[in-house]
């Protein structure tokens, strides 16, 4: 038996390190890494709900292999726009200011 | 306090400590691989709770392809080797960015632990792996075929943007 406060805790702090990695960092790469704690928060909580027994249509333990896959789907075009923002602007600073010309294409 | 609570309780706190290095260490490169620590983790979590099948996925497909996938990424982008202070924002954007993250969890904490003693405990009471494959391809068949052709959709859109990319680049110097 596992009580249900230690699962929902690590959702929290999965969570909040996710939200950190999105707002600060300055590679855009490495705010995908903060993206994906988020996805795992969410999953971490599926699956602690699914395996308390009430789940009648397995919900919560079919929904975290929808979420993994719409993740990995999500990280395939996220890696295809940073190789393009690469290609035109040589780094993959976020914060950076719009390229002079940028606006036109 | 159960062995398992235990073992959940040690799995959890390498998954959250990994989670926090790997969103503030200097290193890009260790970032994926603290990313693959805490995922690991997670899916040690998942044997815990008794989600054989669904910590199998977790690591064939977030360690195995999304994390491979993320170092591509920082090696084609020429990620720099050893530490860097220009991965993170400034140290003012850094702070606020710590209070709102902080904020997220003591809401969720607050939101969730209450709930906790509401819903009950686990009890190895899942649907079993048999039970999860009867859903899957029965309940749950059409948003499992919706998700395949997510995949593919994704799968064109990337090649779509890198190509596009490429043709309109070619042009210039």
């Amino acid at each position: 038996m596992i009580h249900l406060e230690g699962p929902f805790l690590l959702a929290a702090v999965l969570a909040g390190a996710g939200t950190y990695g999105v707002l600060a960092r300055r590679n855009a790469v490495l705010v995908l890494i903060g993206v994906e704690l988020v996805l795992n928060a969410a999953t971490v909580l599926l699956v602690a709900v699914g395996s308390t027994g009430g789940d009648r249509w397995a919900a919560g333990w079919v929904l975290t292999l929808f979420v993994i896959t719409i993740a990995a789907a999500e990280v395939c075009v996220a890696l295809a726009v940073v190789l393009v923002l690469f290609r035109q602007r040589g780094d993959v600073d976020v914060t950076a200011e719009a390229m002079a010309g940028e606006g036109r294409r | 306090m159960t062995g398992l609570d235990v073992a959940f309780a040690a799995a959890g706190t390498v998954a959250a400590a990994s989670a926090v290095l790997s969103v503030t260490t200097r290193h890009v490169v260790h970032a994926a691989l603290w990313l693959v620590v805490s995922l690991g983790a997670v899916a040690g979590c998942y044997l815990v709770l008794g989600a054989e099948f669904v910590a199998l996925v977790q690591v064939l497909i977030y360690v195995g392809a999304v994390v491979v996938l993320v170092l591509f990424a920082l090696m084609l982008t020429r990620a720099p080797i050893g530490p860097n202070e220009e991965v993170s924002a400034s140290p003012l954007h850094r702070a606020l960015a710590a209070v709102l993250a902080a904020g997220v969890t003591a809401l969720l904490a607050a939101v969730l632990v209450p709930l906790a003693r509401v819903v009950g405990a686990v009890r190895r009471g899942g649907p079993g792996t048999t039970g999860l494959g009867e859903q899957l391809f029965g309940t749950w068949v059409w948003p499992f075929e919706a998700l395949s052709v997510l995949l593919l959709a994704a799968l064109v859109a990337a090649l779509a943007v890198a190509g596009m990319a490429r043709g309109r680049g070619a042009g210039e110097p």
